[in-house]
């Protein structure tokens, strides 16, 4: 008899992983010749990804530090990819805190690699899970026992949310997650979208379509329809650049081309 | 969005020289640059701005013009330094791959940048007076050190980075591999310590896998079964839809089924299973495999079918019980076929009772299974179910008939069956049966109605006598269903006064005078029309209704009688009919006499008819009410006389009055035209007469109907007549009117 089919999958490096992709665009070296092959396919189609990728990192830290600032104590990153450069931890830790921080991804490897990274933080945690089964990541993190999901949280969906397929219930899933968090948590949202280059999104999600990552673009309404339940702080869901830039920061001025869609909501 | 290194020179050329001699930079060659805030800025923020976008930098911008602010400073530091150290801006190199300026794109514009920057340098070279060409040697080693060190820490790193990465990948295959193991390690447990039979198939139907649980279950060895086609275990009697079920299952349409299926085992003993088969699919929702859980339920389902059985069949017997007959009959009616038939013999044993009170019930008990073993083995054969409704009565039903013969047949061959004697506990006992049968076409009856048929017509057969049986007929049943009907409809009509009363006169053969009018009933039915009492005084009396229908009647004939008094001229006694029940009233008397003060009428113009069989049979109670009559002064008449058996010596003890002559007499003295009259009627009636007179008694024959039979019968010294010769019956008013004009004797 072979392997049954309930059994976890085997790590196939013949395929490319979205969190090591990302990781190369990011300027990482934490991936292999058919990730970067992957990604330079899609440079070439679309010459300004590492930078949109970049943007998406920065929002990140720049909303992580706007958590902090907020008295935001503990934080739930899901889909954190490999947890190198500029992850949640990092910016919390450089930020001075000690906030505990729990990773939930649902690549094996950036699993894996996570915890050879927090190995040494003691307040930080990877957890393999799938954002698809919000109810069995949230109870997991609780389990970690670095998180009180009695408490205001901060759960982070960052460039994850459009690996969700609208048959796999999307508005469930941020059902789950806002009825099992405290009143006061906050959500970090950011989201592929071909709203701001409608020419470029269809032959992107063609590419990560054919290398069994499908992608799904929503537009800014649809995404403000998935974080009901939660308040937007300002400026709302704008593109990336244009969330809180940093002062001093020249402004971007086609930060249409960014096509993400980003947000940070309260939970009521 | 990225700038590029060309776009630099004029943002340099524009601001930069202002920016150093604003900010009085003085760089020496041969001291330690001192601090110059407003250059190092300049050139900083245009690093931070050129590299941008080259890799992520996990930096706020503040903090990045920071650091870089600070690399500023150490490279224009070792450019100064005396005794010349290029190396320095070595780890200036390292540390941009530090901070992440892990693009490549990052020495090219860093080097591009310090291009543009040439010139504001080459000014600080003269006015340092130093050689611009020995300083320009000297920023081309800085910047090859600051390469070499940028690509030696850049080497590390991604060196570092594909390690992690490969030992993460290692890490993650082994967790992977535990995990596959423990749950592979899990499955296997549970497979193969599983009680339940589990099996795995491929979406083809080939079994690729049992467990020793289902091997056991089946008694086959595990390899006699893997590699086998589902479809072979397809047993005749499966449920249909279990299979339709499995076919879409490995279609992929369905995800799981349940069902009770019966197997066969290797030693060709049926094994009944609960089975529930699940889809497996891959990972991109193909059907892959199946798997069938499969529980042994035999034990569960032969209870089941004890019980089955033992609620379908009777214990004493052993033969199906009434439960299991009607959902067979039901069956018959439920899907007919076309022209289809069905017969049923409805059977009951003459006289068991006899039996069971004489030689006790254990003997009954023992006769009855004998009895049902006998039917059995001869019903049985012939392929029809008999069945013991309880008691002694059986059924046998007939499916699919061939037509009344086969089941008369089969009746008369029951009857053969249980002509040899019985011989229990050293008795020997002859039975017989008596049995209904009904056979006809399925369509237009139902079981219930088929069942009635059956037991009506068993019915029959009993009032037949023993040891027969009665087919059932329709017209009688009608006719019976019509009785019934009509019985059933006489209290109502009673009160709805559909009852009316007619009037014949008895009249004097001597003189023509009317002696008496007998009171008649009539039913004026609302759909049947006028019904004679022949039809409904015996309905009447077996219901008990005669007893205020009598009454009813009387006080009718009475009122009338009172009238004729009124009329003048002689006056007739009414006679009106007495039933048997109404003499066993104890209120008889009282009755009677209330009726005669309500209405006026003597004692003496009252006459009762009483049958002769039911004037013999009188004594007790009822003798006692019709002597009380008798002697108040009602007449009491015997109807129908001659009919019956008389018991003449009794006879004179009763009180009666008159006799009437049973028209069935009178009948033979009619001899019209040149036939003569019957002269043994003729004989019978004269000694009637004198046998009559002996007693005292006036005699009135009834049924005349030719002016020759009067005739005659005055001839032999009867006193009365009445017929259709004299008067039809007829409504109350006709007497009226004949009591002014009696028709002569001719
Ligand atoms: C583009 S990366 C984003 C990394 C990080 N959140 C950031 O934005 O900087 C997307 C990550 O989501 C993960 N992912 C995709 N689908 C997921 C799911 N259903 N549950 C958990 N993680 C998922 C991928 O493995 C990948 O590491």
């Amino acid at each position: 008899m072979e392997r049954p089919s309930w059994a976890p999958e085997e790590i196939d490096l013949s395929k490319p992983s979205v969190a090591r992709v990302y990781d190369y665009y990011l300027g990482g070296s934490h991936n292999f010749e058919v990730d970067r092959e992957m990604a330079a396919q899609a440079v070439a189609m679309w010459p300004e990804l590492p930078r949109i990728m970049q943007e998406n990192r920065a929002f990140m830290r720049r909303a992580v530090r706007h958590l902090l600032d907020d008295g935001i104590t503990q934080f739930l990153d899901i889909g954190s990819g490999i947890p190198t450069v500029g992850s949640t931890h990092e910016v919390v830790r450089n930020a001075g805190s000690d906030a505990p921080v729990v990773y939930v991804d649902l690549d094996p490897v950036a699993v894996a690699h996570g915890r050879a990274i927090l190995a040494g933080d003691p307040r930080a945690a990877m957890l393999g899970g799938d954002l698809r089964q919000p109810q069995d990541v949230l109870e997991a993190a609780a389990a970690t026992g670095l998180v009180d999901l009695e408490r205001p949280l901060g759960v982070l969906l960052v460039a994850v949310l459009h690996f969700v397929h609208d048959d796999e219930g999307p508005a469930d899933i941020m059902a789950t997650l806002h009825k099992h968090t405290a009143p006061g948590s906050r959500l970090v949202v950011s989201h592929a979208s071909g709203d701001g280059r409608p020419d470029k999104a269809a032959e992107h999600q063609d590419l990560y379509r054919s290398r069994n990552a499908p992608m799904h673009m929503r537009g800014r309404a649809e995404i403000g329809a998935l974080l009901s339940g939660f308040d937007l702080v300002d400026p709302g869901l704008v593109f990336l650049p244009e969330w809180r830039p940093e002062p001093g920061a020249e402004p971007v001025a086609d930060a249409a081309l960014f096509a993400g869609i980003a947000g940070v909501g309260i939970r009521t | 969005m990225s700038s590029h290194a060309d776009d630099a020179p004029s943002g340099a050329a524009g601001t930069s020289p202002a920016g150093l001699t604003a900010g009085g930079l003085n760089p020496t060659l041969s001291a330690p640059v001192p601090y110059a805030g407003d250059a190092y800025d300049e050139f900083a923020r245009q690093w931070a701005h050129s590299v941008q976008g080259t890799s992520y930098v996990p930096l706020p911008l503040a903090d990045m013009q920071v650091y870089l602010r600070d690399l500023t400073r150490r490279l224009s530091s070792a450019l100064g330094s005396e005794p010349f150290q290029p190396h320095e801006a070595r780890s200036i190199g390292e540390a941009l791959v530090a901070a992440h300026f892990t693009g490549t794109g990052t020495l090219e514009r860093t080097f591009a940048l310090i291009g543009a920057w040439w010139p504001v340098l080459r000014e600080r070279a003269y006015a340092e007076r130093h050689d611009p060409d020995a300083y320009l040697l000297r920023l081309i080693q800085i910047q090859g050190a600051l390469a070499a060190g940028y690509a030696e820490a850049l080497r590390t790193r991604t060196l570092h980075e594909q390690q992690s990465i490969h030992a993460a990948v290692l890490d993650a295959r082994e967790l992977t591999e535990q995990a596959l193991h423990t749950s592979e390690a899990r499955f296997r447990a549970v497979f193969e310590q599983s009680g339940l039979g589990i099996a795995i198939g491929d979406v083809d139907g080939v079994i690729l896998d049992v467990n020793p649980a289902l091997a056991q279950m089946f008694g086959f060895h595990t390899d006699d079964l893997t590699g086998r086609q589902v479809r072979d275990f397809m047993l005749a009697d499966d449920p249909g839809h279990v299979w339709q079920w499995y076919e879409e299952l490995v279609r992929g349409e369905r995800e799981h089924f349940s069902a009770e299926k019966r197997y066969l085992r290797a030693d060709g003993e049926p094994l009944w299973t609960h089975l529930t088969v699940s889809l497996v699919r891959d990972t991109a929702g193909h059907p892959e495999y199946q798997v069938a859980m499969i529980e042994d339920v035999t034990d569960r389902h032969r209870l089941y079918t004890r019980l089955r059985h033992q609620s379908q069949h009777d214990p004493l017997t052993g033969l199906p019980n009434r439960a299991l007959f009607f959902d067979r009959l039901d069956a018959v009616f439920a899907a007919p076929g076309d022209a289809d038939r069905v017969g049923l013999c409805y059977l009951d044993l003459d006289g068991f009772k006899v039996v069971n009170d004489s030689l006790g019930h254990d003997v009954g008990d023992q006769l009855l299974i004998a009895v049902a073993r006998r039917l059995d083995a001869y019903v049985s054969r012939a392929g029809h179910l008999i069945a013991r409704m309880g008691g002694d009565e059986f059924v046998v039903l007939v499916e699919h008939s061939a037509g009344t013969g086969q089941v008369v047949a089969l009746a008369e061959g029951i009857l053969g069956a249980l002509r040899e004697p019985f011989r229990i506990r050293g008795h020997d006992l002859a039975v017989t049966a008596s049995i209904g049968i009904v056979e006809r076409p399925v369509a237009g009856t139902g079981p219930a109605d088929t069942m009635r048929a059956a037991d009506i017509t068993l019915y029959w057969a009993k009032s037949g006598g023993r040891g027969r049986w009665t087919v059932f007929d329709t017209e009688r049943n009608d006719r019976e269903v019509a009785r019934y009907t009509l019985s059933a409809e006489m209290p109502a009509a009673l009160h709805h006064g559909e009852f009316d009363v007619d009037y014949q006169p008895l009249v004097s053969l001597a003189d023509g005078a009317v002696l008496g009018v007998e009171a008649l009933v009539r039913w004026r039915h609302p759909r049947q029309g006028l019904i004679g009492p022949d039809r409904f005084i015996g309905l009447a009396e077996e219901t008990g209704l005669i007893v205020p229908l009598g009454m009813y009647v009387l006080e009718r004939a009475c009122r009338e009688a009172r009238r004729w008094r009124d009329l003048g001229g002689p006056v007739p006694f009414v006679s009106v009919n007495l039933a048997e029940r109404q003499c066993h009233e104890p209120g008889l008397v009282r009755q009677v006499r209330r009726v005669l003060a309500e209405t006026g009428l003597e004692p003496e113009r009252l006459q009762f008819e009483l049958t002769e069989s039911q004037i013999m049979a009188t004594d007790g109670g009822p003798l006692e009410r019709l002597r009380e009559l008798a002697e108040m002064g009602v007449r009491i008449a015997i109807d129908d006389f001659g009919t019956g058996y008389s018991n003449l010596a009794y006879l004179r003890r009763l009180p009666v009055c008159e006799l009437k002559i049973a028209g069935s007499f009178v009948e033979g003295l009619r001899g019209s035209g040149d036939a003569d009259p019957d002269p043994v009627d003729a004989r019978i009636v004269a000694s009637l007469v004198d046998l009559a007179h002996a007693l005292g008694l006036t005699v009135t024959a009834e049924g005349i109907e030719t002016a020759a039979q009067a005739e005659r019968l005055r001839d032999i010294g009867c006193d009365a007549g009445q017929g259709w010769y004299f008067s039809r019956p007829g409504p109350a008013d006709r007497i009226a009117t004949l009591l002014d004009g009696v028709p002569r004797v001719r």
